[in-house]
């Protein structure tokens, strides 16, 4: 672009009033044209980024420390592990020689270059409500970045799920292909919303229930065990769990692009969610989220669950919790679990610590962990991990005392929940 | 009465709320309180018997401390708890917290009694200030320094550790098992060379010195050049 300035102005240097003026003019109108076309591809290049982050493919196609969008990281499933692929522009070991259409019938229909169906770990089933501009952006973004040589090894999945054709059936049952239809009752930003949630935000690959084929099983993003991870995706239609129903857009906003409001946290994979793609959103884009996630309808409220007057057992069971609480946690999360708003978040009415599945608050306290540094929040507070400080046994007091003080109510938690939550990857 | 009795509730109402909304828990804005989550195992206080692995990283070298803290995360050093911890952390932030614990001048504890055996503490020695030419390996002050408490900017240093750590890292680096040894570094291809016997009196040896002086300001040519893949590692990764 300067160059091109710089060429102009010498040509209007070489041309003023020697008569060829209106060559001069005519050149620089060239020019101009041209450089339009440059900067329209600059932005058009920019907007193809832009969905890529919003597509979070830097998050599978990345290993930890790896080179960017060359593949290898390892996503253990119980159908086996799959390996993800290099999507850089490199010719023998990534994509270098697939055409625009290639990568559309990848992320619309998904299939391989070479016909072969995907499996379903790569989320085409979300992606499948992608536009073909949108599509068309990613791709040509992705041709743009270094192209990488990087071999990666190849899926280890388990009898019978590697025999390929069984993905026939499995489309069959579960596989909707088409792009997102906007729903015309509804306003141009919930639509937006609910495209980016539905495609390529692919919400409900976590937080969807998932059959034992390894389908997702609702429309609405509901919830789930996270693909490769010791994590429970926390439904987003039940106002016991994630649900933003009772919210403010703001708050919602708030969450997904900054890790942290003044009563929730970002934590584990979702954290990872914000640092690697939500924190990117256009202030509009991230407001239609906000707004269509508010919307979703709320799934059937779990039955309410009648506590009966606490055993005398169960209540020397949580006094010793309560002894744990206030050595170790009570500095920070305050004596009547209150926290600091935005700083450390409060127990009391905290849904992470009571939902019914407790898998994430014992991992919180076995691992610790900082929300994502975000524009907003560049020097998190940290929660420290326990897991080297206190026994099992100890964890499962601590938790089932956090569940049932301040108001709080959940099922007791046993060392055999904190074990199984241990020793996984993340 | 009525007065009285709409005034009762009314107070009533009041304590009630008072007692629903304890105050936040006041924060102090700072570094220190920030990075409580690394100073639970890193602290101050001796902890020298259950948790002597956690390694010192007050006064280490900035340098040292940001790559390491950027090696947990993107996994070019392996310790589940810290890659969980530093997961989703700027560059920026790790640069800040390096700057913190680099700048904490706190008195050394006394080095752990050990009673080493006069051979033991000879074979230590000299591999220490010496080296052994005949394998490349050369003397571990060459590099840490001749206090050996580091050499700017990347290289730490080998005092004021315990013995349990220091063995456990010239392992990591002889067999690999911290991932450490499996990459391209100079350290791993000298630890290489080391036996086991060597690396536990080494091991032995600097956990009984007591830690004082200076880091040195920079490798020696040869060893710049030979280590140079420090300065590589130092680059971005994300």
């Amino acid at each position: 672009m300067k160059t091109a300035l710089m060429l102009v102005a010498t040509i209007k240097r070489v041309f003023s009033g020697t008569g060829y003026g209106l060559i001069a003019l005519l050149m620089v109108g060239v020019m101009e044209i041209h450089a339009a076309t440059e900067s329209t591809a600059v932005q058009q290049l920019a907007r193809g980024e832009y969905l890529a982050r919003v597509g979070n493919c830097l998050g599978c196609h990345t290993t930890k420390g790896g080179q960017p969008f060359a593949g290898g990281l390892r996503l253990t499933t119980s159908f086996g592990t799959f390996v993800t692929p290099n999507i850089t522009p490199d010719d023998e070991t990534g994509i270098g020689r697939w055409s625009q259409e290639d990568f559309w019938r990848a992320m619309h229909e998904g299939k391989s270059r070479d016909g072969r169906l995907l499996y379903p770990a790569f989320p085409y089933t979300d992606y499948t409500k992608v536009t073909r501009e949108d599509a068309d952006l990613i791709f040509a973004y992705l041709r743009s970045i270094p192209a990488v040589s990087q071999s990666n090894p190849p899926h280890e999945i388990r009898f019978p799920y590697n025999y390929r054709p069984l993905l026939y059936v499995w489309r069959a049952l579960f596989f909707k292909q088409g792009i997102y239809e906007p729903d015309s009752t509804k306003s141009e930003e919930w639509n937006r919303g609910a495209y980016l949630v539905q495609g390529l935000g692919h919400c409900n690959a976590c937080h969807t229930a998932r059959n034992v084929l390894g389908a997702s099983q609702d429309e609405h993003a509901s919830e789930g065990q996270i693909m490769d991870s010791n994590w429970y995706a926390p439904s987003l239609t039940t106002r016991q769990e994630a649900g933003s129903m009772d919210w403010s857009i703001e708050e919602i906003v708030e969450l997904l692009t900054v890790g942290v409001t003044q009563r929730a946290m970002m934590s584990g994979p979702m954290g990872t969610v914000v640092r690697q793609s939500l924190q990117y959103l256009t202030p509009e884009d991230a407001r239609a989220m906000a707004v269509y996630l508010k919307s979703l309808p709320e799934s059937d409220a779990p039955p309410e669950v009648r506590y009966p007057e606490m055993p005398e057992g169960v209540r020397k069971y949580l006094a010793q919790g309560e002894k744990l609480y206030e050595k170790h946690c009570q500095d920070c999360h305050g004596a009547s679990g209150q926290g600091a708003p935005g700083i450390y978040p409060a127990l009391a009415g905290n849904r992470s610590v009571t939902m019914a599945i407790p898998t994430n608050v014992i991992r919180i306290v076995l691992n610790g962990g900082y929300p994502p540094t975000t524009a907003a929040n560049p020097q998190p507070y940290g929660m420290p991990p326990f897991q080297q400080i206190i026994r099992d046994e100890e964890v499962a007091q601590l938790v089932s005392f956090i569940r049932n003080a301040w108001g709080n109510r959940g099922s007791l938690v046993t060392p055999v929940d904190v074990g199984q939550s241990r020793g996984s990857r993340h | 009465m009525k007065y009285f009795i709409l005034t009762g509730l009314f107070l009533f109402t009041c304590f009630a709320e008072a007692a629903e909304a304890p105050q936040p828990v006041d924060v102090p804005n700072t570094l220190a309180e920030r990075v409580k989550a690394c100073t639970i195992c890193h602290g101050e206080e001796d902890k020298a018997s259950r948790d002597a692995y956690y390694p010192r990283i007050a006064g280490k070298l900035e340098g040292y401390l940001y790559n390491q803290l950027r090696h947990f995360r993107d996994g070019r050093r392996y310790y589940q708890p810290m890659a969980i911890l530093l997961e989703n952390m700027s560059d920026t932030y790790l640069r800040e917290i390096a700057q913190y614990f680099a700048g904490l001048e706190i008195p050394y504890p006394p080095p752990e009694s050990i009673v080493i055996p006069p051979a033991q503490a000879a074979l230590a020695e000299k591999l220490v200030y010496s080296g052994d030419p005949e394998r490349e390996v050369p003397a571990c002050s060459a590099c840490h320094g001749q206090d050996l408490m580091g050499t700017e900017p990347f290289v730490p240093g080998l005092l004021g550790l315990h013995s349990t750590y220091l063995a456990a890292q010239l392992g990591g680096w002889h067999s690999g098992g911290l991932i450490r040894g499996k990459i391209a570094n100079c350290m791993a291809d000298i630890a290489k060379q080391l036996t086991y016997e060597e690396i536990n009196a080494l091991a032995k040896w600097l956990a009984a010195q007591p830690a004082s002086g200076e880091p040195a300001n920079a490798l020696p040519a040869e060893m710049a050049q030979r280590c140079a893949n420090l300065a590589l590692e130092n680059g971005d990764s994300r």
